[in-house]
C-alpha cells in the first residue's frame, strides 16, 4: 500500500494526524560563507492510531528523529501541521504546550544521557509528577516507588543513582518516568538500540504489558526491521525525509512496494537466512 | 557574514568604545598638567590661560576627543605635554622595551610550562605531580612584587646581576656581543620575575587539561594498537588538550603590553609602565590615553588571535 | 569448515591463541573485588573465526582486554594465555607494544569514541604503521590507501583527510578495522563491531570481515550478544555467561543443537523469519526471565541457575564442571541436552 492510501484510511480515527510535515536545517561552517540545507523532513504525511504500536523504520539521517522532537514539540516544524485529538499542536506558543506536553512522552536512546545523574531513580521518576504540581512530598514517593515496581525495577533501588544500573533497567526508569503523567502516547526513538537481545524482549514485554493498563499508543522509531517485525501493528518506511510506504505489518513484510523497503527487507533476511539454514562457510 | 568577519566587525566596535572610555576617564580625572605651573608664582594666570587654549585644553570635551581621534589618524596619537612631542613616538620607544620583556617571558612561560605539565599529567600522583602542585599553590600566593624586590635584593647583595634598568652606563661603548650580554643580563631579574608569577597557572592549566585528555578512551584505543608512550603524549593528547591552551595563549598575546607593569616600575624597566605611571601623576592626558589605548589594542587582538587559532586547530569548532 | 572429528585436542601446529584458566578480579575501592572472568579456556587455531556470544557483563571485554595487556592496574590475572607458545600473561610492556597492533588487535565497540577527535583519521592509521613498520611517508601513504580500499572504503582521498567527526557510522566502523588490520595482524579481536549500526550497514561490515579472513587468513574472536550474526559466520562458537564459557562448539553444532538451557534461550531470541507472529502469546516475546547476575553476590553454584528452566537441586550448590559430551563440543551444564 502507497503511502497516500495508508494516510487515508488510517487518517479516521486516527490520534495523531501528521500533514504535509516541512523542516529544514541551515548549518554553517564558522570560518567560511559556505552552508549546508540540509531538508529533513519533505511533505511527511503519518496518521497514528489509538492503542496500536506503530513502528518508524528507516536508515540513519532518513529524518526519524526529527519528526519524533516535532511530535513531542520539542522543535517547531517549518510548515504542515499536527494534529493532535483534534488539536493542532505545531503553531502554539510554548506556554499553551504546557498543557499538553503531559500527553505526548519521549523515551530516548541514550539511557544514560537522558537521566540525571545527581537524582536518585526515585526523584527521576517523580521528576515529571512534581513538575507538573500532580504530587508532593511522601505521596510524591510513594507514586514514584509504584511506578518503578510497575516497570520491574525494584522499590528498594529507589535511592541508587541511575548510573548503578544497567543499560536495560535505565531504559525501564526512563519509561517509568515517562508514564509518570499518564500520556496517550509513547514515543521511543532507538530505545532499544543499544541493548542485547535478552533485555531487549524483555523491555518489549514490559511495552506490551503497560499498554493495556495504560490505553498507551507507541511510535516505535527503529533501524532494525526484524525486532520491529515482531512487534509492530503498523509500518511506517522513511527514506530520505519522507514516508515512502505505510501499512500494516502484514502488508509491508508481504508486499514491499518501495526499494528501500526492500532493501530493509533483504538486510534483515540475510542475517536471518543464513541463521536458519547455519550453513557451512564455504572455504576457497 | 562569516566568522572571521563579524569577529573583526566586533573588535572595532569595542576599540571605539574603549576609546570612548579611556578619553572620558581620563578626563574625568580632577586636574590637568597645568596645576603644577599654576602653583609656581612667577607664571602669570593669564600664561596658563594661553597655554591653556594652545594646547586646546578649554575647548568642551567632544571636541577634544574629536580633534585626538583625527590626531590618531594621521599617526600622532596626540601630543605630550611633559616631553613635547608626539604620543606616537614615546610610546613606539616604550612599547618596544615592553615588548622585548614580556615577549622572552611569554616565550619562556610557555616553553617551560608545556613539556612540563605534560610530563606531570603522564605521571600522576608521583612525587612531580605532588611536587607541582605544592610549589605552584606557593609561588600562586606570593605577589609579584615581593618576588621582583626579593630578586633585587639578591642582585644587590650578591653583585652578579645589576640592579634594574636596561642598560649599562656604558652600554653604547660596548662591542655587539657586549651589548646582548649586557641587555640579557638586565633582563635576567624582570623576566624571572614575570615567568615566576605566571607560570603556576599556566602549569595547572596545562596539567589539568592533559590529565583529562589522558583518560579519554581514544587514548586507551591508541595504547592498545602499539602506539609508544611519547608519541601517545605528544602527537595524540597535546593537541586534544590544546583546547582550553589555545584561548589561554590568545589571552597572553593581549596582556603583553599590559601585564608587567608593576615589575618595570620596580626594577626601573624603561617600559610603558613606568611612562603610565609618570603621565598619571603629571596629568599628561593624551600619554595616559595612548598607553591605555595601545593596551586595548593588543588585548583585542590577542582575543581574535584567539578565536582564530581555536577555529583553525579544532575541527569541531569549525562546524559550528 | 574446519573439521574438528577427534576432540578439542589443541593442535600444536595451527593453533594460535591458547587461553587456559583465566580468571580475572578487579579490585574496587571501597568495594569487595569482583570476579569478572573464573577459569576461561578458549583456543583459536590460524585463520579460524571463534564467536563469543553472551550478554553484556558477562566478561567479553575484558576478556579482550586481558588478551591484550590493557585490564587496568589494579586488575588482577591468574591462568595462561598463550600466543604462539609465548605467555601473554604477566609480559612486560615492552614486549607487550611489539605484539599490540602487529600481531594481534583490536576493533572497538564504539569506533566514534576510540578515534581522536583532532586528528585526520588517514593519520591515525598510518601512526599504527609508523609504531610497528618503518616506511617512508610516501609509502605509508600509499599503505593506508590501500588499507581503505581494502575495508571497501573506496573514496580513499576524503578519507584519509576526514575527521571522525564527518563520517558516517558505517565509515566509522570500517575506518576501526583498517586500523585494526595496518600491520597484517595474525589475530583480530573484534568487540561489537556491527553495535548501534544500521542492518543494511551491519552486513556490508560483517562481508568486509569475512572478505578479510578468506583473502589474508586473519584469525577473528568476533565478540557479540546477537547470535544471528555468528550464523553461518564463526567456525566455532563460545557461549559466556557471568565470566564462564558454558559452551564451546562449531557453529553448526551450536545452532543445529545446542546443550545448555542459556545458549537455547538466547537462540530463542532471534526471530526466525520476518512473518512472525506473537498473537497468540499476547504479543509477548520469548525471553529469559531476569537479568545478569550481580558479581558481587554470585552464590557458590551455578551462575546461570536463577534463570534457567531446566535447573535442579544441585545446580544451587556445586558448580558443573566442563564436560565433553560430544567431540568438539564442550558444556558446563548438570541438565544439559544430549
Amino acid at each position: 500500500m502507497t503511502a497516500e492510501q495508508g494516510a487515508k484510511r488510517a487518517a479516521k480515527a486516527a490520534l495523531v494526524q501528521v500533514k504535509a510535515l516541512h523542516k529544514r536545517y541551515v548549518q554553517r561552517r564558522a570560518l567560511s560563507r559556505r552552508k549546508f540545507v540540509v531538508d529533513a523532513l519533505k511533505n511527511v504525511d503519518l496518521a497514528l492510531q489509538p492503542e496500536c504500536l506503530t513502528a518508524l523504520v528507516g536508515s540513519s539521517g532518513s529524518g526519524k528523529t526529527t519528526l519524533a522532537n516535532c511530535l513531542a514539540m520539542l522543535e517547531k516544524p517549518d510548515a504542515g501541521e499536527i494534529w493532535f485529538e483534534e488539536l493542532e499542536i505545531s503553531r502554539r506558543p510554548d506556554h499553551e504546550l504546557a498543557c499538553l506536553r503531559p500527553k505526548i512522552q519521549m523515551v530516548f536512546q541514550d539511557s544514560a544521557g537522558a537521566l540525571n545523574p545527581f537524582l536518585t531513580a526515585a526523584q527521576i521518576v517523580g521528576e515529571p509528577l512534581e513538575v507538573q504540581g500532580r504530587e508532593h512530598g511522601r505521596k510524591l514517593r510513594q507514586r514514584a516507588c509504584e511506578l518503578m515496581e510497575e516497570v520491574g525495577l525494584s522499590a528498594d533501588w529507589a535511592d541508587r543513582s541511575p548510573l548503578d544500573f544497567s543499560g536495560g533497567q535505565r531504559q525501564r526508569l526512563a519509561i517509568a518516568r515517562a508514564i509518570a503523567l499518564q500520556p496517550r502516547l509513547l514515543i521511543l526513538d532507538e530505545s532499544l538500540s543499544g541493548l542485547d537481545l535478552v533485555t531487549q524482549a524483555q523491555v518489549l514485554n514490559l511495552l506490551a504489558d503497560i499498554r493495556v493498563t495504560h490505553s498507551l499508543t507507541y511510535l516505535l522509531i527503529s533501524h532494525d526491521l526484524t525486532l520491529v517485525g515482531q512487534v509492530a501493528d503498523h509500518i511506517a518506511v522513511m527514506h530520505q525525509g519522507s514516508i515512502v510506504e505505510h501499512g500494516t505489518r502484514q502488508q509491508v513484510f508481504g508486499s514491499p512496494q518501495q526499494a528501500c523497503t526492500r532493501e530493509l527487507l533483504v538486510a534483515a533476511q540475510v542475517l536471518e537466512s543464513t541463521f536458519r539454514t547455519a550453513q557451512p562457510r564455504m572455504r576457497t | 557574514m562569516n566568522y572571521l568577519g563579524r569577529r573583526l566587525a566586533h573588535g572595532i566596535l569595542l576599540l571605539i568604545g574603549a576609546s570612548v572610555l579611556c578619553f572620558l576617564f581620563a578626563d574625568l580625572a580632577p586636574g590637568s598638567f597645568f596645576d603644577e605651573i599654576k602653583l609656581n608664582p612667577q607664571i602669570s594666570p593669564k600664561t596658563v590661560a594661553a597655554l591653556r587654549s594652545y594646547y586646546g585644553l578649554d575647548q568642551p570635551t567632544p571636541v577634544r576627543y574629536g580633534r585626538w581621534v583625527k590626531s590618531v589618524f594621521k599617526g600622532e596619537w596626540g601630543y605630550s605635554f611633559a616631553y613635547n612631542s608626539p604620543v606616537s613616538s614615546l610610546l613606539m620607544v616604550r612599547a618596544r622595551n615592553t615588548l622585548l620583556l614580556t615577549g622572552v617571558a611569554a616565550l619562556l612561560v610557555w616553553l617551560i610550562a608545556v613539556p612540563l605539565g605534560v610530563w606531570i599529567a603522564d605521571h600522576p600522583g608521583g612525587w612531580s605531580d605532588r611536587l607541582c602542585m605544592g610549589s605552584t599553590s606557593v609561588l600562586l600566593s606570593v605577589p609579584e612584587l615581593v618576588l621582583a624586590l626579593g630578586f633585587l635584593c639578591l642582585a644587590v647583595r650578591t653583585h652578579v646581576l645589576p640592579v634594574g634598568g636596561m642598560a649599562s652606563v656604558a652600554f653604547d661603548q660596548l662591542g655587539r656581543w657586549s651589548k646582548i650580554r649586557d641587555l640579557v643580563a638586565h633582563l635576567i631579574i624582570p623576566v624571572n620575575t614575570l615567568v615566576l608569577a605566571a607560570l603556576p597557572i599556566l602549569l595547572r592549566h596545562v596539567r589539568a587539561s592533559m590529565t583529562e585528555v589522558l583518560r579519554a578512551p581514544f587514548i586507551q584505543a591508541a595504547r592498545g594498537h602499539g602506539v609508544g608512550r611519547t608519541r601517545l603524549l605528544f602527537r595524540y593528547a597535546l593537541p586534544a588538550a590544546a583546547n582550553p591552551l589555545i584561548s589561554l595563549f590568545g589571552f597572553s598575546v593581549g596582556g603583553l603590553l599590559s601585564g608587567s607593569l608593576l615589575v618595570e616600575v620596580v626594577t626601573g624597566w624603561p617600559g610603558l609602565g613606568p611612562l603610565l605611571l609618570e603621565a598619571t601623576m603629571s596629568r599628561d592626558l593624551y600619554v595616559v590615553v595612548g598607553v591605555m589605548m595601545s593596551s586595548t589594542v593588543f588585548l583585542i587582538l590577542g582575543n581574535f588571535l584567539a578565536d582564530v587559532m581555536l577555529a583553525a586547530a579544532d575541527p569541531r569548532v569549525r562546524m559550528q | 569448515m574446519k573439521s574438528d572429528p577427534f576432540g578439542s585436542s589443541f593442535d600444536e601446529v595451527t593453533g594460535l591463541l591458547r587461553v587456559c584458566g583465566l580468571s580475572v578480579t578487579y579490585a574496587w575501592r571501597g568495594r569487595s573485588p569482583v570476579m569478572a572472568l573464573r577459569q576461561l579456556d578458549l583456543e583459536i587455531a590460524t585463520g579460524e573465526i571463534v564467536g563469543i556470544l553472551g550478554e553484556s557483563g558477562c566478561g567479553k571485554s575484558t576478556l579482550a582486554l586481558s588478551i591484550l595487556g590493557l585490564l587496568p592496574a589494579d586488575a588482577r590475572a591468574d591462568g595462561t594465555i598463550l600466543f604462539r607458545n609465548e605467555q601473554l600473561l604477566g609480559l612486560p610492556q615492552k614486549q607487550l607494544r611489539r605484539i599490540r597492533g602487529a600481531k594481534i588487535s583490536l576493533i572497538h565497540q564504539d569506533p566514534g569514541l576510540a578515534l581522536s577527535p583532532v586528528m585526520r583519521v588517514g593519520d591515525q592509521i598510518a601512526e599504527i604503521i609508523v609504531a610497528h613498520r618503518s616506511l617512508g611517508r610516501k609509502a605509508r601513504k600509499q599503505e593506508v590507501e590501500s588499507i581503505l580500499c581494502e575495508v571497501q572504503l573506496t573514496d580513499t582521498a576524503r578519507i584519509y583527510a576526514a575527521y571522525p567527526h564527518q563520517l558516517s557510522g558505517g565509515e566509522l566502523h570500517r575506518v576501526a578495522i583498517a586500523q585494526a588490520l595496518a600491520c597484517r595482524p595474525d589475530l583480530i579481536i573484534a568487540d561489537e563491531p556491527t553495535r548501534s549500526l544500521d542492518m543494511t550497514v551491519q552486513a556490508e561490515i560483517l562481508g568486509v570481515l569475512r572478505n578479510l579472513n578468506e583473502a589474508f587468513g586473519t584469525a577473528l574472536l568476533f565478540i557479540t550478544h546477537n547470535p544471528a550474526l555468528l550464523a553461518g559466520f564463526a567456525d566455532r562458537v563460545v557461549v559466556m555467561y557471568a565470566g564462564r564459557a558454558v559452551e564451546n562448539a562449531d557453529g553448526l553444532r551450536v545452532f543445529g543443537r545446542p546443550l545448555h538451557p542459556y545458549t537455547k534461550g538466547l537462540l530463542n531470541l532471534v526471530p526466525r523469519s520476518t512473518h512472525v507472529d506473537y498473537s497468540a502469546v499476547g504479543g509477548r516475546l520469548p525471553t529469559i526471565p531476569g537479568g545478569p547476575p550481580d558479581s558481587n553476590n554470585l552464590n557458590r553454584g551455578c551462575a546461570f541457575e536463577p534463570r534457567c528452566s531446566q535447573r535442579t537441586g544441585i545446580c544451587r550448590t556445586e558448580n558443573p564442571e566442563e564436560l565433553t559430551p560430544e567431540p568438539g563440543h564442550r558444556v558446563s551444564c548438570f541438565n544439559h541436552d544430549s
